[in-house]
């Protein structure tokens, strides 16, 4: 009993006498070292730093921050996640935020983190001129950074070009059994839709998608690969996929039976999304951000943006990638990629209305 | 167990601890569910404003057929991962049958695939354009093809990683249970297969239901397996809310509701579960005898162990291993070392704080056994069943408001602001106790309820005191419990995707967000290098796990 009474006493009266201690003389530091311990792994604040946010991934654009850090000095940290959460927690810092600049893919998650003023607006001669109008926040929030090309992949052992138009078409009784899509979850469908309401409204929209879901030769598929395999494989005729997943399989598969289509050529034309990026309300290094934004629009950079993964660059004087550029020029849809922010509610909802799942 | 609490009460009256004096346990048990519950809290405080826009439009489109499937789901994955595991845990551990030694390991395998993993192999290999439908089309025409993204194929899928929990958790009772129930029930003229339903089962069930209770939670849970079969279900429409209508609101209104049927089921089965209590004798048990399976009905045994196994396990490894041979190695660099150590540390350290915070809990709540105990730790255990990246953001807006705390301390003390829980490793570690202290908590009060009251009312009452009752009489006794739930933890923790994505420290990449990296560009092949690399990691923890676990 003795012992237990000892054991037990022993670091309760050590525990007193440290606090008391502690007390006497630094409760400063004992604080400071306490958040401190708790920080271990955040970031240290360098002197010349960029700090990102981004929902691309990283073998996309670790390649360009390497070289960035190599050419000016400039160290970049960042983290990678789905679009989503990164909004979620750049709102729940607020000014807190380590994050400097935020990089996500699609023209909605642009809009909507600009909706919810976590971009700063820029005043850039650079950006002006490298990125269009068009790819671009109406009050230069964000910018677009690359182009992803959302267009009609078809069989070549049995779809002929000549009976290929629009995505309009695709709703065409013709198709009957033939088409394959991919899950309406996926923001670059909702992009395409919120497109097709702006041009034709709601009720001719609804339409044009009953008409693809009625077509449909199996379920949706959960990503524009698998969907490419299956018209390569037999499964369906012609489906919608962005044009590098179309380019990555071929990389890695060699030649497929099954070739790209630009719809909507003497009509809208292609539909086309943005990935882009743009300085954080609360950046803590506003000017150094600023800098490798400008620096990613133009140039070698611009061209490597795109290029690495089989993208169109947004700057119009960069060279594309010889693998793109075989697959032929196309005219673009000249709406503002706004829209797709403004109206992907309306679109989610059009296509749950659909049976579009 | 109110005999207990009596006995305990009365000894404290007269000889008080110091622990009870100040009541220092209960203080401890519920700041810790405070902290667990944070996010949960957060997710319910959604109610504010109720979406009627939102639940109007799920409610008219899909909110039926989403419940639908879901509620399928549930009873598909619940049935089979109780079938499968609970055969199986039978077999390995009181039949002798070819290979049996083999498969006690083995089949515990599967736990370190994780869900997503195998739904992309398996779809990669079984959907139409796969290369077995393929090669099957090449032989017998187009009329064999179907698609393998049905229900089915879900619940197949998701089954086969999840039957894991049910079989060791089931497999550790029926070790446990020893050879003297099963004889009593022989001795009374019952079958051995009788002696199983009327005397093992019903004694192992409080393992089992823990086992199948994780199962399920992780099944409600789910997002990355369900997506890759578009397989719409209850969680697939939180992120619906979320990604597509841009409403965290509504998507954490979903969550909450998701959280109440948790609950609901969590209850039912307590309630059928009656007051019934299960206790076993300390001493270590007598080597169980193993029946003996002769001839076919052992080659059978063995035949059903290894088709298990082979789809589980080794049909995805070597899936995986084949798109590795095939360009994925290319990836391979100097910074998978990192990613392995990052993996395993994180693992660790959330293993060690889960397992404690367990063990606090599941002794609060045998020593108090009362309904705020109980209560509180049924809450404290919900955040397993919701989907990751829910209970990720709601962990990240409530350390987030700690860093409020935090900035005015810095700016009191005249440090520059900046954010000291979220994006810290503390916080990380913290995220995964929450997420994972259901899978603790199973295993520990699954051995902490085989203590027979008895035992430490006799170590009371011979003088000791609370501490000492817990050092010499329940660790040791719980040693091989707690050691499970470290495991699982750890486990759990390597495979974990949307928590370690949102906040890990920069720079603490994972090999579960190189995976995310690939998946989520649609490169499954590239993933298959992390996939087989966090596999192989895992296998670690999980033959530490079997081999502990009994002969």
């Amino acid at each position: 009993m003795k012992d237990i009474i000892i054991r037990k006493s022993f670091p309760f009266v050590f525990g007193m006498r440290c606090c008391m201690r502690f007390k006497a003389t630094g409760v400063k530091t004992a604080v400071m070292g306490f958040l401190a311990a708790l920080t271990l792994g955040n970031a240290a604040q360098a002197a010349s730093e960029v700090v990102v946010y981004s929902a691309r991934a990283e073998q996309l654009i670790k390649p360009l921050f390497d070289q960035y850090t190599k050419e000016t000095g400039t160290k970049i940290t960042f983290i990678t996640d789905a679009e989503g959460p990164l909004i979620a927690r750049l709102e729940a810092e607020g000014a807190r935020t380590p994050a400097d600049m935020m990089i996500t893919v699609d023209a909605g998650n642009l809009w909507i983190a600009a909706e919810k003023n976590l971009f700063r607006p820029i005043e850039s001669k650079v950006l002006e001129d490298a990125v269009p109008a068009q790819f671009q926040d109406s009050k230069n929030r964000w910018f677009g950074l690359s182009l992803r090309a959302r267009t009609i992949v078809y069989s070549t052992e049995r779809v002929k070009p000549a009976e290929l138009s629009t995505y309009e078409d695709l709703a065409d009784k013709k198709w009957d059994g033939r088409l394959c899509l991919r899950t309406s979850k996926k923001v670059y469908n909702q992009s395409l839709v919120a497109t097709l309401i702006e041009r034709h409204g709601e009720a001719k929209t609804e339409q044009i998608v009953k008409g693809w879901v009625d077509n449909l030769a199996t379920d949706v598929f959960a990503n524009d690969t698998a969907l490419i395999e299956a018209i390569a494989a037999g499964q369906c005729d012609v489906g919608i996929v962005n044009t590098y997943y179309f380019g990555r399989l071929e990389q890695e598969k060699g030649k497929l039976p099954a070739k790209l289509f630009w719809p909507n050529q003497n009509t809208t034309g292609v539909h086309v999304n943005v990935s882009g990026a743009g300085v954080t309300t609360h950046a803590k290094h506003p000017e150094e951000a600023q800098k490798l934004l400008e620096w990613l629009a133009k140039g070698q950079a611009q061209r490597i943006f795109a290029a690495i993964n089989m993208e169109y660059p947004v700057n119009e004087n960069t060279k594309w990638d010889p693998i793109v550029e075989a697959w032929g020029e196309f005219k673009a849809d000249e709406l503002n990629v706004e829209v797709a922010g403004k109206r992907q509610v309306e679109a989610v909802k059009l296509m749950d209305r659909a049976g579009y799942l | 167990m109110s005999a207990t609490a009596t006995l305990h009460h009365a000894h404290s009256m007269t000889q008080p601890g110091l622990l009870t004096r100040i009541g220092l346990l209960r203080l401890c048990a519920v700041l810790l569910a405070l902290m667990v519950m944070a996010p949960l809290l957060v997710i319910a405080l959604s109610w504010g404003t109720v979406q009627t826009d939102i639940w109007a439009h799920l409610a008219q489109t899909q909110l039926a057929r989403l419940l639908g499937n879901t509620l399928v789901l549930v009873l598909g994955v619940g049935s089979s991962v109780l079938v499968l595991g609970v055969a199986l845990a039978w077999l390995t551990a009181t039949c002798q049958f070819p290979g049996r030694k083999l498969f006690d390991v083995a089949l515990m395998l599967p736990l370190a695939v994780p869900a997503y993993v195998m739904a992309f192999v398996m779809v990669g290999l079984l959907d139409w354009a796969g290369p077995v439908q393929s090669q099957l089309r090449e032989w017998f025409g187009r009329g064999v093809s179907f698609s393998f993204r049905g229900t089915g194929a879900v619940i197949m899928v998701l089954s086969l990683v999840l039957y894991p929990y049910v079989y060791m958790l089931a497999r550790n009772a029926f070790l446990a249970q020893g050879r003297e129930p099963l004889e009593a029930a022989r001795v009374l003229g019952h079958s051995p297969l009788r002696g199983f339903f009327l005397v093992a089962l019903p004694m192992a069930r409080p393992a089992i239901a823990a086992g199948v209770a994780l199962a399920l939670m992780e099944t409600l849970a789910d997002f990355g397996a369900v997506s890759v079969f578009n397989y719409d279900t209850f969680t697939t429409a939180i992120y619906k809310a979320w990604y597509g209508f841009f409403n965290v609101q509504a998507a954490a209104q979903l969550a909450s509701l998701l959280l109440v049927i948790v609950l609901a089921g969590l209850f039912l089965e307590r309630k059928a579960r009656g007051d019934a209590r299960y206790y076993q004798s300390a001493r270590r048990k007598a080597l169980l005898h193993r029946t003996r399976l002769n001839g076919a009905r052992g080659w059978l045994a063995t035949a059903f162990c290894g088709l298990i196994f082979l789809l589980a396990f080794g049909i995805p490894i070597i899936q995986l291993l084949v798109w590795v041979g095939q360009g994925a190695w290319q990836d391979l660099d100097e910074r998978y070392a990192k990613l392995v150590l990052h993996t395993l540390g994180l693992g660790g350290g959330a293993a060690l704080l889960t397992v404690a915070a367990a063990f606090l809990l599941a002794y609060f709540k045998r020593r108090y056994a009362d309904a705020f105990a109980a209560t509180l730790v049924r809450l404290a255990s919900l955040g397993y069943a919701l989907p990751g990246s829910v209970l990720a953001v709601g962990i990240m807006i409530s350390f987030n408001h700690l860093d409020d705390w935090a900035a005015q301390a810095q700016t009191a003390l005249g440090i520059p602001v900046q954010p000291v829980f979220v994006g810290g490793v503390l916080a990380l570690l913290l995220a995964y106790v929450t997420r994972f202290l259901a899978a603790a908590f199973g295993p520990v009060e699954t051995s902490l309820e085989r203590i027979k009251p008895s035992i430490p009312e006799a170590a009371a009452i011979l003088g000791a005191r609370q501490w000492e009752i817990v050092r010499r009489i329940y660790l040791p006794m719980l040693a091989p419990g707690l050691l499970t739930a470290g495991l699982l933890v750890f486990v759990d923790v390597m495979k974990e995707m949307p928590a370690t994505l949102l906040m890990r420290p920069f720079g603490w990449d994972t090999l579960a967000v190189r995976i995310h990296e690939m998946t989520s560009e649609g490169l499954w092949q590239r993933a298959a290098l992390p996939g087989l690399t966090l596999v192989l990691v895992g296998l670690l923890p999980v033959a530490i796990l079997v081999r502990r676990s009994g002969r």
